[in-house]
């Protein structure tokens, strides 16, 4: 049982029970979303920028534990972030996820690499990462409601 | 009592295994069933014997061959009382002989204001397939409903009623529910589709392999089914038609072997089955399912299936028991198949199988190939439990063992 307990590790189980930044936010310029066709699990973003930077973001949707987890914990991450500082963040992550490596500076994103040993999830690991990079490769447009 | 089929288990060789440590209990049934020592020993022999290619060949081995596989052709038929082996067409499974009927007949038969009609439980196969001919040539789909909350009470009988008019030309539906479990009441089906001139298309993948099947008893027009889903290979299924029908249909595959004569011009093509089943078949696997047929009836598929069935509902009462576990589909005194579905409140569906995998246990979670009737059901996934001959009581108890430690890790 200890593989799994380093795939739910405390603080994934935490962001899943407990979701930061979840809901749709009215505030927000762009929205992308992530879909995994295989399960059926979504994933979308919301994002507003001031500048280039991530003044404010947020998810929603339906998935997994880890798939929530990841998203919730990503939108504590990604905020006050540029694109290009986001895609680097998500290069680091998806090197703890794919390779089991931990960050060499203390992130929470660390509790991630569990997922390695289970190559089925690391698509859910990298829903929500995928979405908020589409989100922030579009054009600013306000959210339609 | 259900039967007892213990000793059947140590003809499956894949059974006898340990996943992360633990003793393999084997419940994706409905995704597929493993295969007996028959059935792989029989695929062996073909290719180390009488491999060679079908109905060209005048020497021994291509002679030899041709007989297996119109044997197995033969064997199909009397598997589900076909009244002729050519109203069966091998294909590579349910999905290519549903798309066969799609393509073959469709674009002949359907013009705009005609209607398709399927079902709101059907696999996307089933469903997808007439989307497509829909679009194509100007007709509407439409879907019988699933009634109840949980879709316990199965399809709603009146509102096919209201459906089935006299625009209807086909109507597709699936024998059992890969999702539900729900056995719908085939043979009544096609008799209401015929009372208003539609064809009917039966889905059998998940009753094939499970219940006793007689399509003159049923009275559809097209049936198909898998070969991997009962006991047999995969790559290999079979296509039911009416002989009548088939030898007026156009072919959806044309080159060697359906061709009765070919200029630079043109061609004329040979009666059902052959039209159907153009270049090389798939021998091999077609002489493996023969085997699985033989196995399946040594069984006796009203056995086999009062056994899944037996353990189906130990399942789901047992299930029940588990606090925050939703069971989807009928409820006791409702015809249900050999499979269970099912929702953790505190646990989503792949955590379920992540875990339960860890204990040796092989689940099924998802959407299951019917995304719309999540959907309609609320849920973005569930669980599946689905039996076959070699379970027993014991995998139960595995299952519900795993299952509660599950729910309190989530909902601690």
């Amino acid at each position: 049982m200890s593989d799994l307990s380093d795939l739910y590790q405390s603080v994934i189980l935490d962001h899943n029970k407990r979701p930061r930044n979840r809901g749709r936010l009215p505030t927000a310029t762009r929205v992308a979303t992530g879909d995994n066709p295989t399960c059926g699990d979504n994933c979308t973003v919301y994002l507003r920028l001031d500048g280039d930077r991530i003044a404010e973001i947020s998810f929603d949707g339906q998935g997994c534990a880890i798939s929530q987890a990841s998203a919730s914990l990503m939108t504590t991450q990604l905020k006050g972030k540029t694109a290009a500082e986001a895609e680097a963040a998500f290069a680091g992550f998806r090197d703890i996820v794919t390779t089991g490596r931990e960050p060499e500076e203390f992130s929470e994103t660390a509790a991630f690499a569990g997922v390695h040993a289970f190559p089925a999830r690391i698509k859910c690991a990298t829903l929500g990462w995928h979405a908020a990079l589409e989100a922030l490769k579009q054009p600013d447009q306000p959210l339609s409601s | 009592m259900p039967p007892d089929f213990s000793a059947v288990r140590d003809q499956f060789p894949a059974l006898h295994q340990t996943v992360h440590g633990k003793p393999l209990v084997y419940l994706d049934n409905a995704a597929t069933t493993h295969k007996p020592r028959a059935v792989i020993d029989a695929l062996v022999r073909y290719y180390e014997r009488d491999n060679s290619n079908v109905h060209r060949g005048l020497h021994a081995l291509s002679m030899r061959s041709t007989d297996s596989y119109e044997a197995a052709r033969a064997r199909a038929a009397a598997f589900i009382n076909a009244a002729d082996p050519a109203e069966i067409i091998f294909t590579r499974g349910t999905t290519e002989g549903i798309n066969l009927v799609a393509q073959s007949w469709g674009p002949t038969h359907l013009k705009a204001g005609d209607v398709i009609l399927a079902t709101e439980m059907e696999h996307h196969s089933n469903l997808v397939p007439w989307q497509r001919l829909a679009a194509r040539t100007g007709a509407t789909l439409r879907l019988v409903p699933v009634a109840g909350a949980d879709a316990e009470h199965g399809l709603d009988l009146a509102a096919l009623d209201r459906l089935l008019t006299p625009q209807v030309k086909l109507f597709a539906f699936t024998h059992i529910s890969n999702t539900l479990g729900t056995i719908n009441p085939a043979a009544d089906l096609c008799a209401r589709a015929r009372a208003v001139g539609a064809l009917t298309v039966v889905d059998a993948a998940q009753s094939s392999g499970h219940e006793p099947l007689d399509v003159q008893v049923l009275g559809c027009d097209f049936l198909s089914f898998s070969g991997h889903k009962m006991a047999g290979p995969t790559g290999i299924g079979v296509l039911y038609g009416r002989r009548a029908l088939l030898d007026a249909l156009d072919p959806w595959q044309t080159g060697g072997g359906m061709v009765a004569n070919v200029t630079y011009a043109d061609a004329t093509w040979k009666p059902s089955p052959e039209r159907f089943e153009a270049g090389t078949p798939n021998i091999a696997d077609a002489v493996a399912l023969h085997a699985a047929m033989d196995f399946l009836d040594g069984l006796g598929r009203p056995a086999l299936a009062a056994h899944d069935h037996a353990l189906a509902a130990t399942a789901r009462a047992a299930l029940a028991e588990i606090p925050g576990l939703r069971v989807l589909g009928p409820k006791a005194g409702s015809p249900r198949a050999g499979l269970v579905s099912f929702a953790l409140q505190d646990a989503h569906a792949h955590d379920v199988v992540t875990f339960a995998d860890q204990d040796g246990i092989a689940l099924r979670g998802g959407h299951h190939c019917n995304q719309p009737l999540m959907r309609k059901l609320g849920l973005p996934s569930t669980v599946r439990a689905s039996f076959y001959v070699y379970n027993t009581e014991a995998d139960i108890t595995a299952l519900v063992t795993s299952l509660r430690r599950i729910q309190k890790f989530f909902a601690g």
